[in-house]
């Protein structure tokens, strides 16, 4: 870790400075790759209390948890994985998981206060907490707010009783709607739900009642996902078994349709895929992923894209975290970080990963935002003269212009689709480009 | 191990030696340790001394050449493993399963596919015979090698299973044999089983061949019981062969096979002269003149002589370099002195045609090798390069009949390892030309379709022609109703009905070839619970009122998808296309219309609907290199599917919709 002195603004300063040299330097030499010194930083809380029937994401139900160790560890790692990026600020803060409502509010404030010595980390920087509404109490969020988290996302998932039991989900819809009061109190403009549609036997109308009633309720941030049977999961298992129906492709589809009228209906502007706000409640911490922006994951599991400059690289790489908490925590102690696996992306692959991320949003890819990864090569240098890509724009589906390029209404429904033909333009014009100057 | 002493087991053996041994599936490896010349034999003519037999100890009258013809499965590998036992052709051992059955294909499916041959050594009230066991093959696929076989034969013993009767083979066999004028000897096998009824089987052999039924021999070829009778009755009422050896050499070649050290081996019977090391002799069908390396008789591997005499039969090597220059039936003669050849010389006509492509290109190499490694020993397969947009580049493989493609097809699985894609199977049509500027074009008026491109347009055709087969289906009565029907709905035409005994029933049809081609032994098998037994034989053509259908996405027509179907079938045929292409198209980003067309007119159609939504809802953080990992597999795919109009078609749906149903 070379960055020595890092108590003193000066020397602060110095090392910022330096990197700033570096960073120019690396411009001059790779004139499409620029990296901000800054990211966003993501910490894993890998525990919850009960296993959902859908989730197969890296969590463990704690047998006799020591949160001290935790805390140790995950401020030890985000304090090294900081270091090792050479970032200059952290602009926001998300605790994930997992469920991190169930962490101690001292555990945040640690991991806050760690940054903060690190780096700079704004007062006005979005720090979320991923809560779930039984472990949310009113004092415990207040806890949470008082250790520096301005931002909650609340899982309710469901007002159905039965369809929160169908997901496994360990609350009640009553519940979820006393910490969304309480949130809302706490939080005001400034707390999400999530919901989750395409249950298996859900049906179009019940949906949209569903989300009707929650929209009378909620705050200014909406994130609606839709249920994704993954391999491995209980509910899976069910489907496959032919215990519980398989949600029909054409029902899911008119859900998210009619949900994405809805929202729009009542002020809503659907930013990404999934995510909706008004008031201009966007999250800038998921934002900055779709952007294309660093980010740091700590904790184990997280994943992380970021250029580890003490190193004197100057690719970005993609790391992956120690998955199992407890192997996660010894190679933290043992080395300061638990990274476990950390490939360097090719430009290729970072413009790829900008394509992929921008079109989720409304606003997709505009030139200048493009052209911060791809200096030598703009968007209509790639897309411009394709005629598959003319297609798409012909069927309303893309648009390219002086904007930038980004999906129509009707194409963000399906951008995995488009995604395919772009995905095989960029990387045709990519290997012209590399052709033409070799 | 004795079992493998044969001749098939050294050229198998040799052939692994020759190519990478990766590349072949071969269930014996311990065949490598034993060529044939290394081989201790039990027969005191065994190859192993190094002097040559002399066959001139053996006059004219004291030869018999014989075959045993039999159904699938009712013994007839089993009697000749005894018969080579009793004459000590081969030790006696538990091991001597089907010792003439070498294929793990013909030991699978109880089927001969390449006949082998063995000379026996048998002493009979003081007299020493040599007697020549020509094996056939056992299906009518092979009726043309059958009747080859049997034109070397003077007699055939009869094989009939005392259990199951007389079967749809075995009257193909009969017939076979009768026409060739041969002595018959009827042998009712497996009286050992339980249900055996050889009664029953003599009743139905006397009414149907007009033997009597104490000309049967009931034996139990498993037990040995009665077996040394059959061969005395071969002695007895099989004629030697009436041959001269002063007369000039006639030679017919009745099998030929293919050694990677010595060239093409021919088998061969001697109608007349004598032939030996140092001969020089023409093939009277290719004119092609050759100098005989060495003679021998077949025990059953080669064993060298002197000389092979007329009214023997054994083998030729002559330096010839390819199977096809040993075609079945030809005759060979001295340089010379030509003779009159043998009655009978057909070129194989390959009566069913299948698409062979490589699962992955490639594996176009390896897959080239194995087909002209197997057809090196089968000159009947015909084989000719070419390339579907969709499937790559392949084979159109023309075969005998329906059984030799399955058994080309499961040697390459087997013996090479090879997976392929195998196309369902089509039938040469013919088209006789109206239109005067076609005539001029193809210098005939008949020609023949094999490729549905190639189909020509009813306004240029004053008839359409399908080849048929005349079928002869044997079963018990209770089936009867269910079996006419099945037949009809294959446009088959009854030409005979008649009861063999009290419960069995003989059906005879006449069936275009393409309504059997597909599925109709499997649908046949499955209604009469297995016992349904079914043959046919080449029947000509006929005209038929055939259509090409076409295959529409979106209006654009896919050409590998083109077929030539009889009219009254279309519907059907279009709507199954439909329905498959349906399950195999995956959704695209407009609707897609699935259409079966007869020229401009649709027959049936089906509907891919349009995505309307394809996002994967969550993407954060650690979602994004699975999800870069997986749209870039599918952007992958995408480059590799093959668009017609706008439509992008996956491989695996033009797979789905060409290869071969099994099921159904």
């Amino acid at each position: 870790m070379a960055a020595p002195g890092w108590r003193h603004p000066r020397a602060r300063l110095a090392a910022a400075l330096r990197s700033l040299r570096a960073a120019r330097q690396h411009r001059a030499r790779q004139p499409s790759r620029a990296e901000p010194l800054q990211a966003a930083l993501y910490v894993h809380w890998p525990y919850c209390q009960k296993r959902c029937s859908y989730c197969n994401f890296n969590t463990y139900i704690p047998r006799g948890l020591d949160e001290e160790s935790v805390r140790s560890c995950l401020s030890r790692e985000a304090q090294t994985l900081i270091r090792l990026s050479q970032v200059q600020r952290i602009s926001s803060v998300f605790f994930g998981g997992g469920t991190p409502s169930l962490a101690s509010p001292l555990t945040i404030a640690a991991v806050l206060e760690t940054v903060s010595r690190c780096t700079h980390l704004a007062a006005d920087a979005e720090v979320t907490l991923e809560a779930n509404p039984t472990s949310a109490s009113a004092s415990r969020l207040a806890g949470f707010q008082a250790s520096g988290v301005n931002r909650l996302s609340i899982g309710i998932q469901s007002l159905d009783d039965a369809e929160l039991r169908l997901l496994g989900r360990n609350h009640m819809a009553d519940e979820a709607l006393g910490t969304l009061e309480e949130a809302k109190k706490l939080f005001p403009g400034r707390t999400s739900v999530d919901l989750i549609f395409g249950l298996p036997g859900q049906s179009v109308s019940s949906w949209a009642r569903g989300l009707e009633e929650l929209l009378q309720l909620c705050d200014d941030h909406v994130s609606l996902y839709q249920l994704t049977l993954e391999r491995g999961t209980s509910l899976f298992k069910q489907v496959q078994r032919g215990s519980l129906p398989v949600p029909k492709q054409e029902v899911v589809a008119e859900m998210y349709e009619s949900a994405r009228e809805m929202l729009r209906d009542v002020g809503f502007r659907q930013y990404e895929v999934s995510n909706f706000a008004r008031n201009g409640a966007l999250s800038t911490h998921n934002l900055s992923y779709w952007q294309g922006s660093q980010y740091i994951g700590v904790g184990p599991g997280a994943h992380g894209r970021f250029v580890p400059r003490a190193h004197g690289e100057s690719l970005r790489e993609a790391r992956i975290q120690t998955l199992e908490p407890d192997s996660w925590m010894k190679e933290v102690l043992a080395c300061g970080h638990g990274t476990r696996k950390q490939t360097v992306l090719s430009q290729l692959e970072v413009l790829e990963e900008v394509l992929v991320l921008g079109l989720r949003m409304d606003i997709g890819i505009t030139h200048q935002h493009w052209l911060q990864f791809a200096t030598s090569l703009s968007l209509w240098d790639v897309f411009g003269t394709s005629e598959e890509v003319k297609e798409l724009e012909d069927q309303g589906l893309l648009l390219l212009d002086n904007r930038g390029l980004r999906c129509s209404w009707k194409g963000l429904a399906v951008l995995d689709s488009l995604l395919l033909t772009l995905l095989n333009q960029l990387q045709k014009s990519w290997e012209d480009r590399t052709a033409h100057r070799t | 191990m004795l079992s493998l002493v044969t001749r098939a087991a050294g050229v198998w053996g040799r052939l692994r030696r020759a190519c990478s041994g990766a590349a072949l599936l071969c269930p014996q490896p311990w065949m490598e340790k034993c060529p044939a010349d290394h081989v201790v034999f039990s027969s005191p003519y065994s190859s192993h001394k190094k002097e040559k037999l002399d066959t001139s100890i053996f006059p004219v009258e004291n030869i018999r050449n014989f075959s045993i013809i039999a159904h699938v499965d009712h013994g007839k590998s089993t009697l000749a493993d005894r018969l080579l036992e009793i004459t000590g052709t081969i030790a006696k051992t538990d091991q001597n399963k089907q010792v003439l059955d070498k294929l793990q294909v013909e030991r699978e499916r109880g089927i001969t596919v390449k006949a082998q041959t063995a000379s026996l050594f048998y002493s009979y009230e003081g007299m020493n015979y040599l007697l020549n066991l020509i094996d056939t093959p056992g299906h009518v696929d092979f009726s043309y090698e059958v009747s080859r076989s049997l034109s070397a034969c003077q007699g055939v013993i009869l094989v009939v299973d005392a259990n199951e009767g007389i079967q749809a083979q075995t009257m193909a066999n009969f017939y076979l044999a009768f026409e060739a004028q041969l002595a018959i000897i009827p042998v009712i096998n497996k009286i050992d089983l339980k249900n055996a009824d050889p009664e029953r089987v003599e009743k139905q052999i006397e009414k149907l061949f007009d033997i009597s039924k104490d000309e049967c021999i009931r034996i139990s070829a498993k037990l040995g019981t009665n077996v040394e009778k059959v061969l005395q009755e071969v002695i007895e009422k099989v004629p030697a062969p009436s041959v001269n050896i002063s007369d000039p050499l006639k030679a017919l070649v009745f099998d030929s096979t293919f050694d990677h050290y010595r060239g093409v081996i021919a088998n061969i019977a001697l109608f007349g002269g004598e032939v030996q090391k140092g001969h020089k002799i023409v093939s009277a069908h290719t004119r092609k003149t050759y100098e005989v390396n060495e003679v021998g008789i077949l025990t059953p591997n080669e064993q060298p002589t002197h000389k092979l005499y007329a009214g023997q039969v054994g083998y030729l090597i002559a330096g010839m370099k390819e199977v096809t220059e040993a075609q079945i039936g030809d005759t060979l003669y001295l340089h010379k002195q030509p003779v009159e050849p043998l009655p009978g010389f057909k070129s194989a006509k390959p009566m069913v045609f299948a698409g062979m492509y490589p699962v992955d290109q490639s594996e176009y190499n390896n897959l080239k090798s194995a087909i002209e490694k197997l057809t090196l020993n089968d000159s009947s397969v015909t084989v000719h390069r070419d390339s579907s947009l969709a499937l790559g580049a392949g084979w159109r493989l023309g075969f005998l009949g329906l059984l030799h493609l399955e058994v080309f097809n499961q040697r390459l699985e087997q013996e090479y390892n090879a997976s392929v894609i195998l196309t369902a199977p089509t039938v040469p049509y013919k088209a006789v030309l109206s239109s005067a500027k076609l005539k001029k074009e193809h210098g005939k008026e008949e020609i023949t379709v094999i490729n549905p491109a190639e189909f020509p347009d009813k306004s240029s055709v004053s008839e359409y022609l399908e080849p048929t087969v005349l079928g002869t289906i044997i079963t018990p009565d209770e089936y009867i109703g269910k079996i006419i029907t099945l037949c009809q709905t294959r446009r088959a035409v009854q030409k005979d009905m008649v009861y063999i005994d009290e419960h069995r029933v003989m059906l005879k049809y006449i069936f275009p070839l393409n309504e059997i081609v597909v599925d109709f032994y499997d649908a046949l098998k499955s209604l009469s619970s297995g016992y349904a037994s079914f043959d046919y034989e080449d029947a000509g053509y006929q005209a038929a009122d055939l259509v090409k259908m076409d295959i529409l996405l979106n209006g654009n027509s896919v050409e590998e998808l083109g077929t030539v179907v009889h009219k009254d079938k279309a519907y059907a045929v279009g709507k199954a296309m439909c329905e498959r292409l349906k399950d195999a198209i995956p959704r695209q980003l407009f609707e897609i219309a699935i259409q079966a067309a007869l020229g401009s007119k649709v027959i049936a159609r089906e509907t891919v609907k349009a995505y309307r939504k394809n996002v994967v809802a969550k993407c954060y953080g650690g979602d994004i290199t699975r999800k870069m990992k997986l749209l870039k597999r599918q952007a992958e795919g995408k480059k590799k599917m093959r668009k017609i109009g706008n439509v992008e078609v996956p491989k695996d749906a033009f797979i789905s919709v060409l290869k071969r149903q099994s099921e159904k």
